[in-house]
């Protein structure tokens, strides 16, 4: 099973996926960024999905979740990059990913994610 | 035709790799190939999870007008959906996370077949085709 | 290739029919290319049209001996080629098959005193109506397609995608939104706001003659989708009558920015985007 890494930097995590994950790497990066989180203290998330070709229910709902669970750590996730392709099929399977905020890359994610933490927002 | 066997979770992934190859041989657009491999992750995963594992099987098809497309039969050999009408309406949950599976690809594919009763399995056919 | 096969019931007794055919060859051909030059009005010359006939004719009289397993499925193939260029270059249906039922007639005109082949006349009757169904088949094909085609280009056409300022897009709407557009819309938008990094989509509906449950259903999806990137929309272009319209058939925007016209919309990105705007 591959585990996705998660980087480190200043008070944000950085997550890159790259690669076609299957159901057990889903559920096994949740765990262990609802970890990192909880040890680290870290106030952001970035997860990169710009190598990311298919986003389905279960993972539409996996980033979801992710967004719930950085929140309880006092923590805003921003996800990036994501397709457009894969945008209007997300949109076609009715899921918005409300609750989890959106960027075009992780520059502007990491922008947003300062913005926020500096109240400016 | 390719016969994929769906038995576990690198299976649903290899179905997907394998419906994106085809797709994009028989000229559908990226965001219908999209479409139609997401289409293809949720009912694959549906076969194993619910279904308890089961089949996918892949073959390029031409329309009536001489279109190429792809079309995909999931059979699984699980005790089958009772309700089909109920399934197939938005937000319907038996465990976890089957809620937007059925009818959410329904809306991806331009051609939707769903046959199942108790007892003796499901089987989904869908059919996208190039434009 | 799917499709139904010519009814080969052509066996060596018919092998009779394709001989006589051969030998009366360039009789038959004459015949044949007059009927059809004659039916196509001048638009055809008697020599190209010949030389194409020629050639079919040979393929027929193949099929017609029953030996050649390749025959058939060789003249299906031409006919095709041939029906799709006149469906390209603006010939009527009827000319069109018209190519295949004038063989019948000229062939009809050979054997009138020849009664032992009246039987084999009739198979290969019903080998050349099957091919003018064929040949019809794919002549409204291929007109289908051009529609498709230009449809498909019309369409392109009028979904521009503006750059109103940096890092403000707006896409003017014209006609009514239904799904295809609304496919083309979401594509075009996305894709722009990923060349240019834009944060703030400007849908102007100014153009769009009703706004129903559907249509708000279609925008709905597209600013979804542009959230999803990380931009916002801004939904302009109101009319009085639209604005009662959707309070009245209970549609909810919800949190996404409406405005009675592209200028108002564009002052609210700007300020959004940090800018002031004022006279200097």
């Amino acid at each position: 099973m591959e585990r996705v890494p998660i980087l480190k930097i200043g008070t944000t995590l950085f997550v890159s996926i790259q690669i076609d994950l299957q159901d057990e790497s889903v559920v096994r990066l949740q765990e262990d960024l609802a970890e990192e989180l909880a040890a680290t203290g870290a106030r952001g998330v970035i997860i990169d999905i710009t190598a990311v070709e298919i986003v389905d229910s279960f993972i539409g709902r996996m980033l979801a979740t992710i967004g719930s669970i950085s929140r309880l750590f006092d923590a805003e996730t921003v996800l990036v990059g994501m397709r457009p392709a894969v945008a209007i099929t997300l949109t076609e399977l009715g899921l918005s990913l409300r609750g989890v905020r959106t960027a075009l890359n992780a520059e502007k994610g990491l922008a947003l994610l300062n913005s926020t933490v500096n109240g400016t927002a | 035709m390719d016969e994929l066997p769906i038995r576990t979770g690198d299976d649903v992934v290899r179905v997907r790799q394998q419906v994106r190859v085809v797709a994009a041989q028989n000229g559908l657009s990226l965001v219908d190939q999209t479409k139609l491999v997401t289409a293809a992750s949720e009912l694959a995963r549906n076969a194993l999870v619910h279904g308890g594992g089961g089949l996918a099987r892949v073959e390029v098809v031409t329309s009536g007008t001489g279109k190429p497309g792809v079309r995909i039969d999931f059979t699984d050999d699980g005790p089958g959906i009772a309700d089909l009408d109920l399934a197939l309406t938005d937000g319907w949950t038996s465990g976890d996370g089957l809620g937007l599976g059925l009818s959410g690809a329904r809306r991806l594919v331009d051609e939707f077949e769903l046959t199942s009763k108790p007892g003796s399995g499901t089987s989904v056919v869908v059919t996208k085709w190039s434009r | 290739m799917q499709g139904n096969y010519l009814p080969m019931d052509v066996d060596s007794s018919q092998g009779r029919m394709g001989a006589y055919m051969r030998d009366h060859q360039d009789k038959v051909v004459g015949r044949w290319t007059e009927l059809v030059v004659t039916g196509l009005r001048g638009r055809s010359s008697a020599v190209e049209v010949r030389r194409e006939f020629d050639d079919l004719y040979s393929l027929v009289i193949r099929v017609m001996s029953g030996a050649d397993e390749q025959a058939a499925g060789e003249l299906r193939a031409v006919l095709a080629e041939l029906s799709r260029s006149r469906a390209r270059n603006g010939f009527s249906p009827r000319e069109t098959a018209l190519a295949v039922f004038a063989l019948k007639d000229a062939v009809y005109e050979l054997v009138t005193d020849a009664t032992d082949l009246v039987p084999e006349y009739l198979v290969f009757s019903r080998i050349m109506d099957d091919l003018g169904l064929h040949t019809f088949e794919i002549y409204a094909a291929a007109r289908e397609q051009i529609i498709a085609d230009q449809a498909a280009a019309m369409l392109e056409l009028s979904t521009p995608v503006i750059r109103l300022w940096e890092g403000i897009i707006a896409v003017p709407l014209v006609g009514t939104l239904d799904s295809a557009r609304t496919q083309l819309v979401m594509e075009k938008l996305l894709e722009t706001l990923v060349a240019t990094g834009a944060e703030h989509a400007v849908l102007d509906i100014t153009g769009v003659p009703t706004v129903d449950t559907e249509v708000a259903q279609h925008l709905l999806k597209t600013v979804s989708a542009v959230r999803l990137l990380g931009a916002e929309c801004i939904i302009s272009g109101i009319r009085p009558q639209v604005a009662q319209t959707i309070v009245a058939l209970g549609i909810e925007f919800g949190d996404i920015a409406t405005k009675a016209t592209l200028a108002d919309a564009l002052l609210h990105a700007l300020n959004r985007t940090g800018y002031q705007v004022g006279k200097a």
